[in-house]
């Protein structure tokens, strides 16, 4: 469903250019539940926003379902069928979550239906859906109606960055709890970037990211073993040991 | 007699598709148009200047006053002298609002003076819209200019909304509350093109527990001119906040002047004002559910201004 064929990804700044990926190759099958893990600067959210567009690699391919999307914008990416959801989810004045469910969704969905994906994500929804998302929701909320607007989308690639970022550690179980049933319930293929154990514990597959290029690929049970207790795979209490990681690559 | 332009621009300010229930004055093209008064309500023709009275007798409860104005003919200029007497412990709903269509050269111009005196205990919703529209060259002008006087524990709401439309407004809104008053105001603005608008407001807060909730959310797109000047005295132990917040696009410029002026050691008071343009997430993030980008932006700007 989704290929991507030497990908690379520069910048340049007053130090120069500094390479961020280097010749990237990934398929990702459907229905597949997948996680990029790697250190902290190894490229993963980069690769997340090549993906759905919002940076354009500086050489590579891209296909979805046998299309070259490389060239196409966020938007013809968006209808194509590629969801994305982000690492610091975005805050609006005067837009309420009904509003985002119903933009997400194509169609102005009822509040019932709104209150299903909002429910899903295990917030009441009787108290969100019209609720603004403004600063007045907390960071775990935010999140979690992020999901919840990937659902309400309902395509056949959903890529979450780093879904565990700037939340507190408790959010983080009941994230893990969500993720857990999207993997049962949901139609389509998940792409996770994300460093948590508990995460890679319920991928079918794991990429390795390292210093821009893929050190590892292959199915939990076979890479799961080999990063545990590295940077790429980092428990939930390792966490709160090393007074709360920064996961803001 | 009202016509078909006329009674598009009514349901643009006044949301009025047929006539109104209860009392009503509805002035088109400089003169009254058609008129009606309740028990509670009476509406008089004033007779030195142009304008009318309105008196709303003491308890009268849910009734409403609608007073559009509804300006068709290219070139009228008018000046118009509104007062309101609100009886002790009246609620009502008062609609004002202004529309006009000028497809002609001459500039049309609707300059409105109200004075409302409430008197204790009475409350008033008070929900005024402007809107223009027509293609001629003539501009649309208007300069609604408001006192209000306040007695103690009555209660003022205002919510004005003016989207598009009109070419200049300046808006000139004074209040002064007695004991226990309290004036909330709801401002949303957008200009676009080469207008301007501009609003200034001077709240007295003059006796005890007085309060006021002065609030301007508004979009200024194109070249033009926005200027918010709201000011609040506070000359008793008082509460008072204003906030301005404001979406800057294209050669837009805007000016934000909150004051604050506290006589009295307990006069609790607060200003904010922020301007921004549109963060560049909040687009990308429409754009990732679909959106194109004019799209995301007008969902951005109707969000902001609702």
């Amino acid at each position: 469903m989704l290929e991507l064929k030497n990908i690379s990804f520069g910048v340049s700044d007053e130090k120069g250019e500094k390479e961020i990926l280097k010749n990237v190759n990934l398929n990702i099958d459907d229905n597949k539940f997948v996680v990029i893990t790697g250190p902290n600067g190894s490229g993963k959210s980069t690769l997340a926003k090549i993906i759905a567009g919002i940076e354009k690699p500086t050489e590579g391919k891209i296909f979805f379902d046998g299309t070259d999307i490389t060239d196409m914008s966020i938007t013809e990416r968006a209808k194509l069928g590629i969801s994305f959801a982000f690492q610091q989810p975005v805050r609006f004045k005067g837009i309420y979550v009904l509003d985002l469910l119903r933009i997400a969704a194509g169609k102005d969905i009822s509040v019932t239906d709104a209150c299903k994906y909002l429910s899903e994500v295990g917030l009441c929804a009787r108290d969100y859906v019209n609720r603004e998302v403004n600063a007045s929701l907390s960071g775990g909320e935010l999140k979690r109606i992020e999901i919840a607007t990937l659902l309400a989308r309902g395509t056949s690639l959903s890529v979450f960055d780093e879904p565990e970022a700037g939340i507190d550690l408790w959010s983080f179980q009941n994230l893990i709890a969500v993720f857990e049933r999207m993997r049962e319930t949901t139609k389509g293929s998940i792409l996770i970037i994300s460093h948590q154990e508990r995460i890679l514990n319920i991928a079918d597959e794991i990429v390795v990211l390292a210093n821009g290029t893929i050190s590892k690929t292959g199915s939990k049970d076979e890479i799961l073993p080999e990063i545990l207790g590295t940077t790429a795979a980092v428990s939930s209490c390792d966490r709160l040991d090393k007074g709360g990681d920064k996961c803001n690559d | 007699m009202i016509d078909e332009i006329q009674k598009r621009i009514l349901q643009e300010v006044a949301d009025l598709h047929e006539t109104p229930v209860g009392a009503y004055n509805i002035r088109a093209n400089a003169e009254t148009a058609e008129r009606n008064t309740t028990e509670n309500i009476d509406i008089v023709t004033k007779t030195d200047l142009p304008g009318i009275d309105i008196y709303i007798k003491a308890n009268t409860k849910n009734e409403s006053v609608h007073i559009p104005v509804v300006l068709s003919e290219s070139g009228i200029k008018e000046t118009v002298y509104n007062d309101f007497h609100i009886g002790e412990n009246a609620d009502v709903v008062i609609v004002a609002g202004c529309g006009i269509h000028n497809s002609g050269s001459s500039d049309s111009q609707h300059d409105g003076i109200h004075r409302f005196y409430l008197e204790k205990g009475a409350k008033v919703k008070y929900v005024e819209k402007h809107y223009g529209d027509g293609d001629g060259m003539g501009k649309r002008i208007l300069n609604p200019k408001a006192e209000i006087y306040m007695d103690e524990d009555s209660v003022m709401e205002m919510e004005m909304v003016q989207i598009k439309g009109v070419d200049s407004t300046i808006r000139d809104t004074k209040a002064d509350l007695k004991a226990g008053a309290k004036l909330l105001v709801r401002e949303r603005l957008m200009t676009h093109g080469n207008q301007v608008a501009e609003s200034e407001y001077i709240v007295n807060l003059l006796g005890e527990n007085a309060s006021t909730d002065v609030v301007s959310r508004s979009v200024a797109k194109d070249n033009s001119y926005q200027r918010f000047d709201s000011k609040i005295v506070g000359n008793a132990p008082c509460t008072g906040h204003t906030e301005c917040d404001a979406i800057i696009m294209d050669n837009a410029k805007i000016l934000a002047i909150p004051q604050l002026e506290a006589n009295d050691l307990d006069a609790a008071l607060i200003h904010e004002a922020a301007i921004g343009k549109i963060a560049g997430d909040q687009i990308i993030k429409l754009l990732t559910l679909g959106l194109t980008e004019e799209e995301a932006e007008e969902q951005i700007v109707n969000g902001f201004l609702k």
